[in-house]
Formats: C-alpha cells, sequence, structure tokens
C-alpha cells in the first residue's frame, strides 16, 4: 500500500496554510494526526496532490476553560485530551469519549481536529460535539466564522466546512451533572457499532436538561432532541427512558455493514443509549 | 517530486535522509538506516507492528510520513537496550515467554516501554488497555501481560532501591 | 578415579533436556529487532515486483496494456501470462492435484486474482506502475454458493474438461471438484433408520483465514554466471519448495537453493506455493537481478490461501440410554476457484474423517464434495492438521446436539461414549488406529477443576432469574472433548505431491562437546532451536546450550516435508531421537574403548558411559567426543554424527478437555468469557513453558474464529474483510486469562513418546467456544446457530428465539 506523489507543505502560521489551499483549490487538503487520511492515501482512495501539514501551526494547539466555556485547538490530539486535568474537570464525558477512541498509538497521533472535520460517520468526536452543543471555528479567505456543530454535517464526508477553510478550535459550555459516552464495538480499534453521548442535569429527582447524541448510526452524526426532551421533567423511570429511545430511533437511519444489519444496529443503540441515560443519570 | 532533506535523531543519532514526500516512516527506518527492528504487518495502523517512540509517544510508523516527523526524536526497538545492556523489558518478555515468531516483539515491547514511563505501576487490566495497539498472533498476550508486570515491578524495585 | 560430583539430577538439570522449562534460545534476537525475516533481506540490485489484480470475481480479460506502465521511470517489466506461457509458468500446479493461474490466462476467477506483475526499481515505483497497466475485463456471472455452483450453467473452470476425471475420480458436474467417500454408507444408513434416537443438524464452519503477522514474501536471485537460483521466502516447506521450483523452472535441483529465513507466523498460511514466488523467480531470470515480492494485508487476505468453508451435513444415532450407534456426514466444500488445498494426495479432505472425534462409534461414513466457486483458492490447515479443526467442531456440535434431543447433560453423554483407556490402539470406523488415550481420566480432571456441577447449578438459577427479569444475561458452559490427528505422517499413506512425509534430523557433534542439529522443519515462532536441542540433550548427554539448531536452508539442512499440521515434533522431532541414538550407539563403543572394557559393559548415565558396576569409571560424552575425532580407534571411524530420516509408523493423537465459561447478553450480543480451563494430553511434555504458551496462542486464534474472524464475500465476489479493521482479529482486551492443565499418555510408537500440541488450541478451542454460545441458549430451545458468533448472529439467535419481548 503506497500512496501517490504529493507535494507537502508545513506552515507555521494559518494563514500560510490558507494560502496554499487558496493556491491549489481542491487539489491541496490538510493534515493533522493523518489516521483516516493516510490509509486512505496509501489506498490510493484519496487522491491529495497538495498535502499541508499542521502540526507546526501553534495557534492550533491548546486546551483552555475559562468563564465556563472550553476551547480545544483543532491540533489537540485524543492523547491530550486524555491526560488533560481541565478536560477531567470541565467535560469528564470528552475524556471518556477519548479513551474509546481506536488504540493507544492511534490517540497519541489522532487529533480533536481531524477526528470532526474529516465528517466520517464512524467517528466519536462529533456525536459528541452534538451533544455538546459546541461551537466550531473555521477560518478561511474570508476569515473566521463559526458553525453550530448541529449544523455541521452534511452527508458522509461532507461538511459545512468549505474546501478553503480550516477548523481551527471547538467550544462549548463546559458540562454539570451526569453524563455518559457508551459505545459498543466489535473491538478495540473499531468503529462503533452504536454509540450514544448524554449530558443530564438534575433538579431534585427530576431531569431538569437532557442532550442526547448518537454516533455510527447514519452518514452524519445524529442529535436527538426529541429524545432529551422525553426526558426532560421526568424522574427518568423506565418509561421516560423509553420514550428517550422511541424518539432516538425516529432520528437515526444507520446503513448494513459487517458489524451488522440494520435491524440488528437499531436495537442495539437502543440498548446503549438506555444504558448511557442510566449511567449518566447515576451521576447527575 | 522534489525530495526533501529530513533532520531525524534515531537511537541518539542524527541522520540527514533525503526522501520524498509519500515515503513511509517505516520505510525510512527500514531501508534508508537500516532499522529492521520495526515490522510493516497491516499497512493500514491496525496491527502496531511498526511502532516506534517518537518525541515521546508510541507511533504507528507506517502511518506517518516521514516528512511529518522531521525534527523528531525517535527511538526504535535497536534503542531501547543494547545486546551488552538489554532493557528490562526485553529480559522480561524472554524470561516470561512473551513472544514467539518474534513479528510483533519489536513493536510490543516499543510500546510497553513508552506504557512504563507514563504508568509505572499498571494493573493487568492497564496493561491490556495499553498494549491493545499492538496485535499479536502467536501468544494470546497471556505472557505478554505477564512479561510486561514483570518488568514495572523489577524497574520499580530497581528504581526504589536507587532512592 | 573420577570425581564424582555433580550428582546425577545436578549433571540433569545441567543438560536443560526434556521436561525443562527452558528459556527461548531465539529470543534474543527477536527482542532486540534482530531477526531476520524476508522483508529484512536487501540484495545488491534487487527490484521489487507488484501485482495487478482483479477488482471482479469473474470476468473475461480482454486486453491488458502496458505501454504506460513500461515507460514510466524506474520500471523495468511488466509481465503477463503472454510472457509467461513460453516458459510454460503460466499456470503452475496446486498441492491438491489441480493447477492454478499464475498470471490471468484470459479470465479472473476471484476478486484479487493476479493478472500482470510489475517490476520496478523500488516499491513506490512498482506501486505506481500497477496503477498504469490498463486492463480491460468483460464482467460474467458471479458463484458465491457452492450449493447453486453444482447447479449453476456457468461454467468457471473452462480449462477443464467437463467430462474427464479430475485428481480424485469423476466430476458429476462441471463446477465439481470430487466426491471422496469413506467408510460404510450402507451400513450407516441402516442404523439411522433402525436407531432409537437421531439428531440431524447442518454445522457450517465458515470461510476464515490464518492471517500471520507477517505477510508472505519471497527474494529470487538468478545468479546467471554459475547457473544458481536462490529463494528467500516466506516458506513452511522449504524443500518442497525447492523441489517444485525444479520440476517448474527446469532448473535442475543441486542449482536451487532454498531459504526460509525468520518466519512471522504461518498457521498453514505459508505452505502453499503462490504466484508470487514464481513471478519474483521469472522476474530475476529475466532482469538477471534479485527480485522481492512481499504482499501487503489486503493481498494476504484477499488471495493466499484461507481455510475451512465447510458445510457439514450430519446425522448422528444413539440408543435412548445414549449410546451413539452411527455416525453419518455429508460435507460440501467450497475450494474456490482452483483447488489449491494442502491436503496429503490421498486425501482430498485431508483428515476429516477423523470426525468420530473422541468417541466410540461402530459405523460411520463420511462423503465430501469439493466444489468451484469465484473465490480465492486455498483451503489450508489453518493451525490444525488437515480439516481436523472441521471434523473437531463437526462432532462436538453434533454430540450438543444429540444432548438437546436426548434431553441429557452433554458432559454425561460424553463420559459414555469416550472410548476407553483399555481399547486403545483403537481403530475407528472411519479407518484411523488411534494410538493412546486416557479421555475419562482427563474429562474428570477437566470438570471438576471447573466445579462443573457448580456451574450447571448457578446457570439454572441464571435462567430463572433471567425468566424473572432479573438479568440480561445468559450464562454458557461450553464443554469439548477433542481428540486430534497429527504427525503425517506414514509414507506408505502420505504424500504432498509426491514426496513421502517424512522428516529428518543431522547432528554433528564438534570435538569439543557441543553440536549442531540440522532438520527438515522450519519454525515459524514454535521454538523448534529451543526444544529440538532439548531432545537432543536428553538423548546423548550434552547440554542443550551447547546445540545449536538450524532450519530452513536447503543447501544444509536435510531434507524434509516442512512444519505444519503439528508434525514437527512427531515426525522431525522422532528423526531428531534417533539420530541422536546413533550417536549414542557410537560413543557407546568409543566409551567402552576408551575404557578397556566390553561395549555391552557400559551403560548410558545422564551425560556419560560408565562401567556397569562401576560408575565411578566413567567417559562423559565430551571426553568421548573429543576422543572421536583425535584417537584412532580400531574399527571405528572418526568422526561423531549421524543422520535420521524418520518415516512415522502411524499418525500420534493428542487429546484435550477445554471447558469455557461465557456470559452473553442477549440485547447486544456482546460476550464475557468469564473463564477457560484447558487441559492438553500431548504425550511426553518437552518444555512445558513452549506448551503453554502454544496452548495460549492456539485458544486465542480460536477465539477469533469463533467469535468474529471471517472472509466473507457480497453476491458480487467483493471480499469484505479484507483489512484488520473488518478482520477480526482480537487485541490483548479482548483475550481473556486461559487456565492450562494437562495429562501425560505417552505415544507409544513415537521414540520419546511424544505427540504435537501447537494446534490441539485451535481444533479444540474452536468448538469450546462456540459450544458456550449454544449453551447459554439451550434452555430456550437453540439446537444450532453459525458461526462466527460475533455480536450481531448472537443477537439474532436471541431474537429468533424470542428473547427481545
Amino acid at each position: 500500500m503506497i500512496p501517490a506523489s504529493f507535494e507537502y507543505y508545513r506552515p507555521d502560521n494559518i494563514a500560510a496554510a490558507l494560502a496554499v489551499l487558496e493556491e491549489h483549490g481542491d487539489d491541496a487538503r490538510v493534515i493533522a494526526g493523518g489516521h483516516s487520511l493516510i490509509p486512505m492515501m496509501k489506498l490510493r482512495m484519496a487522491d491529495v496532490p497538495h498535502l499541508i501539514d499542521l502540526q507546526d501551526v501553534k495557534d492550533l494547539r491548546g486546551i483552555k476553560v475559562a468563564g465556563g466555556t472550553v476551547t480545544i485547538g483543532a491540533m489537540v490530539t485524543q492523547a491530550e485530551l486524555i491526560s488533560s486535568q481541565d478536560i477531567a474537570q470541565a467535560a469528564p464525558i470528552m475524556h471518556e469519549a477519548a479513551l474509546q477512541i481506536a488504540d493507544p498509538q492511534v490517540r497519541y497521533m489522532g487529533t480533536v481536529g481531524g477526528n470532526i472535520a474529516n465528517g466520517d460517520p464512524g467517528n466519536d468526536l462529533p456525536g459528541l460535539m452534538q451533544c455538546l452543543d459546541a461551537t466550531l471555528t473555521v477560518v478561511g479567505p474570508n476569515g473566521e466564522r463559526d458553525i453550530a456543530a448541529r449544523e455541521f454535517y452534511e452527508a458522509a464526508y461532507m461538511t459545512a466546512r468549505e474546501d478553503d477553510e480550516i477548523l481551527t478550535k471547538v467550544s462549548f459550555a463546559a458540562t454539570e451533572g451526569g453524563y455518559a459516552y457508551e459505545k459498543q464495538k466489535r473491538k478495540i480499534g473499531d468503529y462503533a457499532t452504536a454509540a450514544a453521548s448524554v449530558l443530564l442535569t438534575k433538579e431534585g429527582s427530576t431531569v431538569s436538561t437532557a442532550s442526547i447524541a448518537m454516533t455510527n448510526l447514519s452518514d452524519v452524526p445524529v442529535f436527538s432532541e426529541e429524545a432529551g426532551a422525553a426526558l426532560q421533567g421526568s424522574s427518568c423511570d423506565t418509561d421516560a427512558v423509553k420514550a428517550a429511545v422511541a424518539a432516538m430511533l425516529e432520528d437515526i437511519e444507520p446503513n448494513e455493514d459487517n458489524r451488522g444489519p440494520v435491524e440488528f444496529k437499531r436495537h442495539v443503540a437502543g440498548v446503549i443509549l438506555s444504558r448511557a441515560i442510566e449511567r449518566a443519570w447515576s451521576r447527575a | 517530486m522534489t525530495k526533501h532533506h529530513i533532520k531525524l535523531k534515531v537511537n541518539g543519532t542524527e541522520h540527514d535522509v533525503l526522501a520524498e514526500p509519500r515515503e513511509l516512516l517505516i520505510h525510512t527506518l527500514r531501508e534508508q538506516l537500516d532499522l529492521k527492528g520495526p515490522h510493516v504487518g497491516c499497512e493500514t495502523s491496525h496491527c502496531g507492528a511498526c511502532t516506534v517512540d517518537l518525541d515521546g509517544k508510541s507511533v504507528k510508523a507506517c502511518t506517518m510520513f516521514t516528512v511529518q516527523a522531521a525534527g523528531t526524536d525517535i527511538t526504535t526497538i535497536e534503542g531501547i537496550g543494547t545486546p551488552d545492556a538489554m532493557h528490562v523489558l526485553q529480559e522480561a518478555f524472554r524470561e516470561h515467554h512473551g513472544l514467539q515468531c518474534g513479528f510483533c516483539t519489536p513493536g510490543m515491547i516499543t510500546r510497553a516501554y513508552r506504557l512504563l514511563q507514563e504508568n509505572p505501576t499498571p494493573t493487568e487490566e492497564d496493561v491490556r488497555f495499553g498494549i491493545a495497539g499492538n496485535l499479536c498472533r502467536c501468544t494470546g498476550y497471556q505472557n505478554i501481560v505477564k512479561s510486561v508486570m514483570a518488568a514495572a515491578s523489577e524497574l520499580n524495585t530497581a528504581k526504589e532501591a536507587a532512592q | 578415579m573420577n570425581d564424582m560430583t555433580p550428582d546425577r539430577e545436578e549433571r540433569k538439570a545441567n543438560l536443560k533436556g526434556m521436561g525443562c522449562a527452558r528459556k527461548r534460545v531465539e529470543d534474543a534476537r527477536f527482542t532486540q529487532g534482530k531477526g531476520n525475516y524476508v522483508d529484512d533481506i536487501s540484495l545488491p540490485g534487487m527490484l521489487h515486483g507488484d501485482f495487478v489484480r482483479s477488482p471482479y470475481a469473474h470476468a473475461r480479460v480482454k486486453s491488458i496494456n502496458i505501454d504506460a506502465a513500461m515507460a514510466l521511470d524506474g520500471v523495468v517489466a511488466v509481465l503477463t501470462a503472454k510472457d509467461l506461457e513460453p516458459l510454460s509458468l503460466h499456470w503452475m500446479p496446486t498441492l491438491a492435484g489441480d493447477k492454478q493461474m499464475v498470471l490471468a490466462d484470459g479470465k479472473v476467477l476471484f476478486q484479487g486474482q493476479e493478472v500482470a506483475f510489475v517490476v520496478a526499481k523500488d516499491r513506490y515505483i512498482a506501486a505506481d506502475a500497477v496503477e498504469l497497466v490498463e486492463v480491460e475485463y468483460e464482467e460474467l456471472p458471479v458463484i458465491v454458493d457452492p450449493f447453486k455452483s453444482l447447479e449453476s450453467d456457468v461454467v468457471l473452470r473452462e480449462d477443464l474438461d467437463p467430462s474427464a476425471d479430475g485428481a480424485h475420480g469423476p466430476r458429476k458436474h462441471p463446477n465439481h471438484i470430487f466426491l471422496w467417500e469413506v467408510g460404510d454408507k450402507g451400513a450407516t444408513e441402516a442404523v439411522l433408520d433402525e436407531a432409537d434416537v437421531v439428531a440431524e443438524e447442518t454445522v457450517y464452519y465458515h470461510r476464515t483465514h490464518p492471517c500471520p503477522l507477517e505477510p508472505c514474501g519471497s527474494v529470487a536471485s538468478m545468479d546467471k554466471v554459475n547457473g544458481k537460483l536462490t529463494l528467500y521466502g516466506t516458506f513452511q516447506a522449504p524443500h518442497v519448495v525447492r523441489t517444485v521450483a525444479s520440476l517448474l523452472s527446469g532448473i535442475e535441483e543441486h542449482n536451487i537453493r532454498v531459504v526460509s529465513p525468520d518466519i512471522g507466523g504461518g498457521f498453514g498460511n505459508k505452505v502453499g506455493v503462490y504466484p508470487g514466488y514464481v513471478c519474483s523467480i521469472v522476474a530475476s531470470i529475466v532482469t538477471g537481478v534479485p527480485v522481492k515480492w512481499v504482499e501487503d494485508r489486503m493481498e494476504n487476505l484477499m488471495s493466499t490461501a484461507f481455510a475451512r468453508d465447510y458445510h457439514m451435513h450430519g446425522k448422528i444415532s444413539a440408543t435412548k440410554e445414549g449410546k451413539i450407534t452411527g455416525l453419518w456426514c455429508h460435507t460440501t466444500a467450497d475450494h474456490g476457484a482452483f483447488d489449491a488445498c494442502a491436503d496429503p494426495t490421498k486425501y482430498p479432505a485431508g483428515f476429516m474423517s477423523i470426525c468420530t472425534g473422541s468417541y466410540d462409534i461402530p459405523v460411520a461414513y463420511l462423503g465430501v464434495d469439493g466444489v468451484y466457486t469465484n473465490k480465492a483458492p486455498g483451503g489450508v490447515a489453518y493451525r490444525c492438521s488437515f480439516r481436523v479443526t472441521e471434523a473437531a467442531y463437526f462432532i462436538e456440535r453434533m454430540i450438543e446436539v444429540l444432548a438437546i434431543e436426548l434431553n441429557m447433560d452433554a458432559a454425561e453423554l460424553r463420559r459414555i461414549n469416550f472410548i476407553k483407556k483399555d481399547q486403545f490402539p483403537y481403530n475407528s470406523a472411519l479407518g484411523w488406529e488411534y494410538d493412546s488415550g486416557d479421555y475419562h481420566t482427563a474429562w474428570d480432571k477437566a470438570l471438576e477443576a471447573v466445579d462443573y456441577d457448580g456451574l450447571r447449578k448457578e446457570q439454572a438459577e441464571r435462567v430463572e432469574a433471567f425468566k424473572r427479569g432479573e438479568t440480561r444475561k445468559l450464562m454458557g458452559v461450553g464443554l469439548t472433548f477433542f481428540t486430534e490427528i497429527v504427525g503425517a505422517g506414514p509414507v506408505k499413506n502420505c504424500d504432498i505431491l509426491g514426496m513421502g512425509m517424512f522428516d529428518s534430523c543431522e547432528i554433528r557433534i564438534h570435538p569439543t562437546g557441543s553440536a549442531i542439529a540440522r532438520l527438515g522443519t522450519i519454525s515459524q515462532g514454535q521454538g523448534h532451536a529451543t526444544t529440538f536441542a532439548q531432545i537432543i540433550a536428553s538423548e546423548i548427554g550434552i547440554p542443550a546450550d551447547s546445540i545449536t539448531i538450524e532450519e530452513g536452508d536447503t543447501d544444509t539442512a536435510p531434507y524434509g516435508l516442512g512444519t505444519y499440521g503439528s508434525r514437527s515434533t512427531p515426525v522431525a522431532g522422532a528423526a531428531t531421537a534417533m539420530a541422536g541414538r546413533k550417536i549414542k550407539a557410537k560413543a557407546q563403543m568409543i566409551a567402552a574403548y576408551l575404557l578397556e572394557v566390553h561395549d555391552d559393559d557400559v551403560e548410558f548415565d545422564v551425560d556419560r558411559f560408565a562401567v556397569k558396576g562401576a560408575p565411578e569409571r566413567f567417559k562423559t560424552m565430551k571426553d568421548i567426543a573429543y576422543a572421536a575425532y583425535n584417537q584412532a580407534i580400531p574399527g571405528v571411524e572418526p568422526g561423531l554424527e549421524a543422520v535420521s530420516y524418520y518415516d512415522p509408523p502411524n499418525m500420534t493423537y493428542p487429546f484435550g478437555a477445554y471447558i469455557c465459561v461465557m456470559d452473553v447478553d442477549v440485547d447486544t450480543g456482546t460476550t464475557d468469557i468469564r473463564q477457560f480451563y484447558a487441559l492438553d494430553d500431548c504425550g511426553t511434555r518437552i518444555n512445558p513453558m513452549v506448551i503453554e504458551g502454544q496452548v495460549h496462542g492456539g485458544l486465542t486464534e480460536a477465539l477469533a474464529i469463533a467469535m468474529g474472524q471471517e472472509i466473507a464475500y457480497d453476491e458480487m465476489g467483493n471480499c469484505k474483510t479484507a483489512t484488520l479493521m473488518d478482520f477480526f482479529i482480537p487485541t490483548a482486551w479482548e483475550t481473556p486469562h486461559y487456565t492450562t492443565d494437562h495429562t501425560t499418555t505417552p505415544s507409544p510408537h513415537h521414540p520419546i513418546g511424544a505427540k504435537g500440541v501447537g494446534e490441539s488450541p485451535n481444533v479444540g478451542g474452536v468448538p469450546a467456544f462456540s459450544n458456550a454460545v449454544h449453551d447459554a441458549f439451550r434452555a430456550f430451545g437453540l439446537r444450532q446457530s453459525h458461526m462466527p458468533h460475533d455480536h450481531w448472529r448472537i443477537w439474532k439467535t436471541a431474537n429468533d428465539l424470542g428473547l427481545h419481548g
């Protein structure tokens, strides 16, 4: 498995990266950790004549928690997420999810930005971004703009980011209450058969807010507003969980693959979500 | 395509290699620098046979271009121990029969080396989770886990003795 | 007067002979990254080969245009079938009496088939050139189902005369390869007709792949000056490769040197001869420089030898008390596009006829139909001895199904049908002579070790709790008692391409008392350099640490049939012992001469010969070795060496009892293996540490196969599982902890009583895992479901049984 030839650029600032993108248009792509892109290039399923390596762009690094907002640079690796005390405190669901991505070596290289921007429905962080209602910041020739994560994904590998834009950071409000990232997979290193992100807050014995998103169950990550709504105001009892699952099932559209047929995935999606809600509630 | 001059520090030695951008790090190490310890097993970053230590991270060298590694400090299995001073992990793998055909072994030991730097007192579960990016077809992992646990314990004993 | 210290036990321990958990001598180089695998070989001026492969499973090749590829700077040659035809190398014989295209000759028959071979200055240029070869295909109807194949009008193998017999007799359809029958069909059917109880079931053992971590490859180097071809490669049988290479190329065999360097796991994948090997040889002959070919993982999974793919339809009859009276099996075997199964010539379905298992079954019948489909060829013994895994899986499923039919406990059903200790040597209804066994002792030990009765009690409670809605997890107890048949084999029965399946060992003792031994086998991780030295140490009293073991270079090693089918210990191990005994016999004469007594007046004692009744008068093996080279001894030639070619009188029959305890989540189809107990009886144990390692590894391969690993195709013949994302290989995280145990029942006919163990855990492990899944659902009416038991298939089982409410 040998990739086709390409020209390599390693800019140390965003403007320089954008300039290469502008010059080569569709023929240029940015590379972050490369663990999705390089295998595709090696299989010659991705043709990238101009490859722009973002590792030296310092502005894309760093995790910041300030004023209740968590901001993560696009080039922050999954390993950095896992070892970050800030993340563990401000968004423990992200710590939990990051541990379930791929394997240790891949997590050293794999980045937040790559995982989110690639648009692969199998990736874990896009679903999590839905759940967190994150804001994705991209920068392009016309400057910077924010896109709501819930508006970002259009189809598999198709996102609201234009080809000449680069994802620079993600931000979201520090989480409160209970959380869970529940993922069923065939083995370590696999994409999810079904995964659920759940954030819950509690007032007394009832659910005050609930946010629910699903991974790898459609060609885009699925934010299920209705599923969250089904829990709000309930005591997170069996009926409420069932209603949330039913609402979620209205929103997903899984495809058959080697992990199993649609009927199975829908069933497992329900089970995984119930378990995620249960775990999140126990932590709320 | 233009070849690039790429500076790499490998096992303590500075190298300046010439490679086109698409050259994979595993091929530079194996074919230009004659470090045949890291192996190619799956080519899609699933098996870990090509694992090297790069700036303190375990990295699959089949899924990185050499140009990306410019300026980094790399340790391969050849740099982890020497015939006269084998690393504790290398001794432990032999002592506890942590290898059979040997093809996964360099990547496995290189990964375990980093794991023990990050977590010097792992549980069995930590070890199993920590080496899950490395596949072995021969051993069923049980003796690999045993080897890593034994090496951890030995390293800790040595550390305590030194203090 | 000699010094009598150290004492006997100490001297024995110093040898590190048989029974010692000797640390491996191979490990120093592997742990330091200093192994020498085929892709590590780099020769001056070496070129790299790469294949253009078919994207279609069945298509006519209309044209191949190599112009653009040849125009690329650095491309040296592009070979197609047309180039190989004048050399008669566009097709090659398979191990199963069929022939196989080396490069597509007019059509392609499976996805990934080799179409053209590009040779270039480096692997990057070769890969670019592959993209530039233009092949025009005309798609043809694809057949992926062997049953449909036998009814189809589509003829897959147009090269074969449809009315002519195949290598194994008449063919009943153009897509039919053979019907192989063993046993008494009429008598078996008569017994089934009269029986109290008959259980009937179809047991499918799916297609999978050995997938060693190192893929296949070769480096061919034709030296045109002296006419010598050197071929390095991933060969489990280097000597056979030399003979085949000679027959194919016309180069005289003495001018071919085949070397198997270190091999990164084989598991049967590296037994066959692949187009890549042939093309690297041809390309080296054409270019006059060395040519390397190393496949990538996708090529490995898509084109080199698969394993299994047996549809086994069975009937087993019994009295109402559970005594088995007969066994009937018809198997439809999907061989893919070419019959390239690696089996001894007379056994087109390998040793599938060991399918009566560990049970005393008076009458049996087996029929196997081999069928062509548009899938990759192969049919190798993936960590097993020629279809023994299929046989063991079949009988161990049939026993479970019969237990359900009889409403009996499956452990008890096994016990009352085991061949008894005093029945050995036992002649099975399908023609095998089991050498030795003590099944009842092993079974009782295993059941006691896991507290079988306690497990059944817990399981019953779990079922009740499940019914009450208190849990969604069921518990399965997977039982297996397997008997293997390994160590092929007696030359009178077993050959590969006409080569009798003996094996060999040559031992040379050096003047200072150390030694080198060379064998016809080749280790792929089994640790031969460690264990064969232990056999010699015990046989002739030289410390194992003073013995070098070499294998894999056909210029230096004696001819042997190689390492697969657990045959190294049973056959080459026996040759080693026999060669050692020849040396010992000569040593005895030398010792007697040195001690000035008659030959019969000295006796061997661990590491020396001593005068009978006067143990203080002795000569150590070291003294004797020195004398053999430095002293004129009347009537005795100088030197101390021997070679043995061992033709085993029979196979060996290792056996074992495995028990797997598993929790099954009916809602997600996930499983949790709580406990796995493996008792193996491999006869005399040479190195317990190595044996235990083999068992762990084999069980993990069994886990993979039973729980998720498969080579799957869609209707168009596209391989759906060609990367390690989809081809299931468990990581340390998914792999359970194993408990190993043993009994020891030596083989009566093997010189040291050893039987072989490498493949037992795969043979016994697969039914143990699978039976655990089935057993979890037994209380809810499950009889049979198909492997691999991945999450969705387990979920579907639960769903079909109505367990999802």
